[in-house]
């Protein structure tokens, strides 16, 4: 390792624009011409749209146009689409509703867009907005999924009865039954998995800009993956085909999932650019930002696990039923199917397990895969399964766990997942000795004297990043491939631009990939550049999400730099009259291995274009493309523990400690890693003590600014006592796992199991706000 | 935010003068009343700043009577240091308000005209006893504070300053709201010549309240033994999604509580 290789803990090169100002966001982007965009958005939860009057808004000063579904649809514009096909147990395909970019018939959630206008400035087009006239029939509401399938319940969508988009199973549903009519002992469970609004730190954006000269669009917006928005705006929305749209996501503040979809807006904006021959912007407002990104979670689901009596799992049996909101955003349906019920095994060996997810259509906002995306669903559901068994055995709950671990790879689970890699026991004692869990009864006894109740809890998860392989995915219903592009550049003088498909919106990439780069060629980082987020500048790629852009992003770079690195020796063996397989890379040139002959990588590289002395036959240039498609997920782990101290007389939990053990297999930068750690954290624990998205019963979002919502202040957080160890993973070239997801996946059950462990009650709801951890303890009194 | 007219005014008369200008409002930190026009839902014509009136500015202590300019910020009360003599428990408050950036802005004057039902001012001085003083008249708080951002202040009326007598002993203890840091329930516990008085502010439903049950506990004894086993009731109490009625009245015995033991310590 150098300093700037891998393992390094490089500074990132990105953060100097990021913290002076000095980043690009799609709000900074100025196209002569360019006018403002404001949506007129639903107010009402659920009503049929009886007329749109738009005349006095076009009156209004400064206005250039305002638009509807109707004109949207005459053009041509296609609805929005799932991408991920689901077929119900029966065999039946998902039911999915129509979801027109703007809506004209029928509006199904607060926030649903209607109208859109174009005006000179901002202010304009919002007082132009409010004086849109619509005509709403108000129709009864639902927004709880346990209630929507009810006889009588409301209907979101024609094309779903009942509200059920899909009834899926996996596992084996005899087996699991065979396991639990030999179980000595089961213990059940209702869980909920609240719903939270993502937050990103940037709004989404967009910029639509038609170009009459050329006919070609260009789209600069706000996502985790430009070249798949330009795929589906191509493909099923009709706006433009591929070669003559141009999807450009610049600095992106934070997407935890929100931004991987494509949304309305900015289709309706490219539209609506070449509609007024204008360029379009639009840039949500906070409030925007609560009603219509997709929301995460929202989870109701019964388990139950059998045991033996010996405390082995024989079976685990689970129904969940999933909040899809009023329209099925991009990956909707994956996330509570193939991103959730394959991770139900948890750490553990279950030889049967059966779960079954009914995916339901509400009146609330989408609902889509947020930083873990179903992952954390599996794991607060096993791991409050876990804790609640070893306290109705009377046992330790990590000896419980240890009984249970997987121990030998690879692990084949009965849903679908093949471990390839681990050590369980590894990370639960690293994170034992760290938290000194022996040494708890103590502390606790010293709590109480205080007139405080000290809980402890843990959490063994194990999640799955890097989504693929392409075919088995693709047979699983995904309609793209998950795979990944990567060209490396070597120019004339030797610096190399890394053109990858990866997108980063706050990870770091930009020093990351070039500690990959000088660790194999000894280029300074400086004189690496990454390029990322722009089709026009990337052939392909399926962008950032998942944890994905280590385990695939960085693999496939790999392969290009093979490549170049192969191409390089040739020409370095030619001017060194050397035999190929003696050239070696050291210290930024490339010698003849034992000997001191050597050419300097810039001299290699300008040989490599000059093209004067090149081996016979070899073309000119150093430039190498390659596609990587994974053979299986990566399998990130590890083990939390959480210890809270609670006021009895307020409710109020404070967490003391919280120890993270997690193996992410090899680390590029641990710093990043550690930061990718402390904000998952964050996001798990926010969760846990403070995040929640409420809908009253009409359908309006009781939770849609700061003043209500409690997004997580560094005061709600201790400082956090992490390491890391390390099995590395075997399917890729890096033997990396991932670490963006893990924090947010494995902590809200270590919080909830250590409150509970405290308040001496096993009914407890996220967020375990003050007010409902002193509900909760006053239920024991009763 | 729609277009706005701003005036500046240069005393209490320029100011009062000011306000009759079409559908004009009074601005001073503008805490409240900026956000509600960035979001659209407030839309005076006009607005007029009252916050760089020089007589409307500072803390006056003489004796026992401490007298708050209305433009006085919170940031000010929290750190003059004769208030911090003379009622050390107001100081407090006044640096328990929002954060930094909002204590820089918002005045005591601005909060109390606006009510807030969640607001900390309003408690200090109902259970101060303090007097509201206006351009035309006094007024004192049991009198001012009207239910939900409801005041007896008449049109134009602009409050001036706020005038008591600085209490034996007090202290306010403060729930926050975990999403807005508003009080969920704060407690102002007072005892002065008069005896003992308790405000609660954050959990009425009609706004700032004082708590008989608890006032009557602590009459004869101003300890926190006093209020062992005492239940306040939780009738007309707020319930939102952050906290019942029930938890607000449990939380307003717990806050009498840690505050009579602050003001006793």
């Amino acid at each position: 390792m150098g300093i700037e290789g891998v393992g390094a803990r490089v500074a990132r090169k990105e953060d100097k624009r990021f913290i002076t100002g000095a980043g690009r966001y799609v709000d900074d982007m100025v196209v002569p011409g360019m006018k403002h965009a404001a949506f007129v958005r639903s107010p009402h939860a659920h009503a049929q749209i009886k007329k749109i009057d738009v005349k006095k808004a076009q009156g209004m000063p400064g206005v250039i146009g305002v638009l509807t579904g109707k004109e949207l649809k005459a053009d041509g514009i296609g609805n929005l689409i799932c991408g991920w096909m689901i077929h119900s147990k029966d065999g039946s395909p998902m039911k999915m509703g129509a979801w027109s970019p703007l809506a004209f018939d029928r509006v199904r959630y607060v926030g649903d867009a209607v109208v859109i206008v174009v005006a000179e400035t901002k202010g304009q087009a919002r007082d132009a907005a409010e004086a849109v006239e619509i005509t709403y029939k108000e129709l009864k509401a639902v927004v709880d999924a346990s209630k929507a399938m009810d006889k009588g319940a409301p209907q979101v969508h024609p094309e779903a009865d009942n509200n059920l988009i899909f009834d899926w199973d996996i596992g084996n549903a005899d087996d699991t039954a065979a396991a639990f009519n030999k179980a000595a002992h089961v213990v059940k469970m209702d869980i909920i998995n609240n719903r939270l609004v993502p937050n990103a730190m940037e709004p989404r954006a967009a910029l639509g800009h038609y170009d009459k000269a050329e006919d070609h669009y260009t789209c600069w917006t706000t996502s985790q993956n430009p070249h798949v928005a330009r795929l589906v705006m191509s493909a099923f929305y009709n706006v433009a085909p591929e070669n003559k749209l141009r999807v450009i996501a610049p600095d992106v503040g934070g997407g935890f999932g929100s931004k991987i979809y494509i949304y309305p807006e900015e289709i309706v904006c490219l539209w609506a650019s070449k509609k007024t021959g204008v360029p379009v912007k639009w840039v949500a407002d906070r409030t925007e930002s609560f009603l219509t990104d997709a929301h995460g979670r929202d989870h109701h689901t019964h388990a139950e696990m059998a045991f033996d009596k010996d405390h082995r799992i024989l079976g685990l049996k689970v129904e969940t039923q999933a909040n899809l909101g009023a329209y099925m955003s991009l990956f909707s349906s994956a996330t509570p199917t193939y991103l959730y019920a394959t991770l139900l095994s948890g750490q553990y060996n279950i030889p049967a397990i059966h779960a079954n997810v009914k995916a339901i259509y509400t009146n609330t906002a989408p609902v889509d895969a947020y930083r873990g995306a179903g992952r954390p669903e599996a794991t607060f559901v096993m791991e409050r399964m876990m804790e609640t068994a070893a306290r109705q055995f009377g046992v330790s709950p990590a000896e419980l766990r240890r009984k249970n671990f997987v121990t030998s790879f690879p692990h084949q689970t009965p849903v679908i997942m093949c471990y390839d890699a681990g050590d369980y026991a590894a990370s639960l004692d690293a994170a034992m000795k760290a938290s000194d869990y022996a040494g708890f009864a103590k502390r606790k006894a010293a709590a109480a004297k205080k007139g405080l109740l000290r809980g402890i809890g843990m959490s063994c998860y194990i999640e799955a990043c890097g989504i693929a392989p392409s075919a088995a995915v693709g047979s699983l219903g995904a309609g793209v491939g998950l795979w990944e592009s990567a060209e490396v550049r070597v120019n004339a003088v030797g610096t190399i631009e890394v053109l990858t498909g990866s997108h980063s919106h706050g990870q770091g990439h930009e020093t990351t990939f070039a500690q990959l780069v000088n660790e194999r060629f000894g280029v300074p980082l400086d004189s690496v550049s990454i390029v990322h987020g722009d089709t026009d500048k990337v052939q392909m790629g399926m962008g950032t999400y998942g944890s994905r852009s280590g385990a695939v992003g960085m693999s496939a770079i790999v392969k290009a730099l093979d490549k170049v690195e192969a191409k390089a020796k040739k020409i370095a063996a030619h001017l060194l009259e050397a035999d190929e397989g003696d050239i070696i890379i050291e210290n930024g040139a490339l010698k003849v291995a034992g000997t001191d002959k050597n050419v300097p990588w810039f001299q290699m590289a300008l040989a490599a274009y000059t093209a004067h002395n090149l081996p016979g036959g070899m073309e000119p240039g150093l430039k190498e493309t390659a596609f990587y498609d994974p053979s299986n997920f990566t399998f990130p782990a590890g083990c939390y523990i959480c210890e809270v101290e609670v006021d009895p007389e307020t409710g109020v939990t404070e967490i003391v400690q919280f120890v993270a053990a997690d193996d992410f297999g090899n680390i590029i930068n641990p710093m990043i890693v550690e930061g990718q750690v402390h904000g998952g954290l964050a996001q798990g624990i926010g969760q846990a003590l403070l995040e929640g998205a409420y809908y009253d019963n009409s359908g309006q979002l009781l939770t849609a600014s700061y003043m209500d919502y409690t997004m997580p202040r560094a005061g709600d957080l201790p400082s956090f006592k992490i390491s890391t160890s390390n099995t590395p993973c075997p399917g890729n070239p890096l033997g990396i796992k991932g670490c963006g997801e893990a924090g947010a996946i494995g902590s809200p059950p270590a919080v909830i199991n250590a409150i509970t462990d405290a308040i001496g009650s096993n009914d407890l709801a996220m967020p375990a706000s003050p007010s409902t951890v002193w509900a909760a303890i006053r239920a024991t009194k009763h | 935010m729609y277009a706005v007219n701003y005036h500046r005014a240069a005393s209490v008369a320029d100011a009062a003068k000011l306000i009759k200008t079409g559908d004009a409002k009074l601005l001073s930190g503008g805490m409240t009343l900026i956000p509600a026009m960035k979001t659209r839902l407030a839309a005076p014509s006009d607005l007029v700043d009252l916050s760089r009136i020089t007589e409307l500015q500072g803390v006056r202590v003489s004796g026992k009577t401490v007298t708050i300019g209305a433009a006085t910020t919170h940031h000010a009360v929290a750190n003059d240091e004769k208030l911090k003599k003379a009622c050390p428990a107001l100081s407090h408050l006044a640096s328990l308000i929002g954060d930094p950036a909002v204590r820089h802005k918002g005045t005591i004057g601005g909060s109390i005209a606006n009510n807030d039902p969640a607001a900390d001012y309003p408690a200090a001085l109902l259970a101060l006893g303090a007097t509201i003083i206006t351009n035309k008249r006094e007024i004192a708080a049991d009198k001012f504070f009207k239910g939900l951002f409801e005041t007896s202040l008449k049109d134009g009326e602009i409050v001036t300053a706020v005038t008591f007598t600085a209490p034996a002993k007090a202290a306010y203890e403060k729930f926050r709201n975990p999403a807005s840091r508003y009080a969920i329930v704060g407690v102002f516990v007072a005892k002065g010549k008069d005896g003992v008085s308790v405000a609660v502010t954050g959990a009425g439903d009609d706004g700032v309240f004082r708590s008989k049950e608890i006032e009557a506990a602590l009459a004869g004894n101003f300890t926190t033994s006093a209020l062992d086993g005492v239940k306040v009731p939780a009738k007309n109490l707020m319930t939102d999604i952050h906290a019942s009625a029930d938890y607000r009245a449990n939380l307003i015995a717990v806050m009498a509580k840690r505050a009579v033991a602050a003001a006793n310590a």
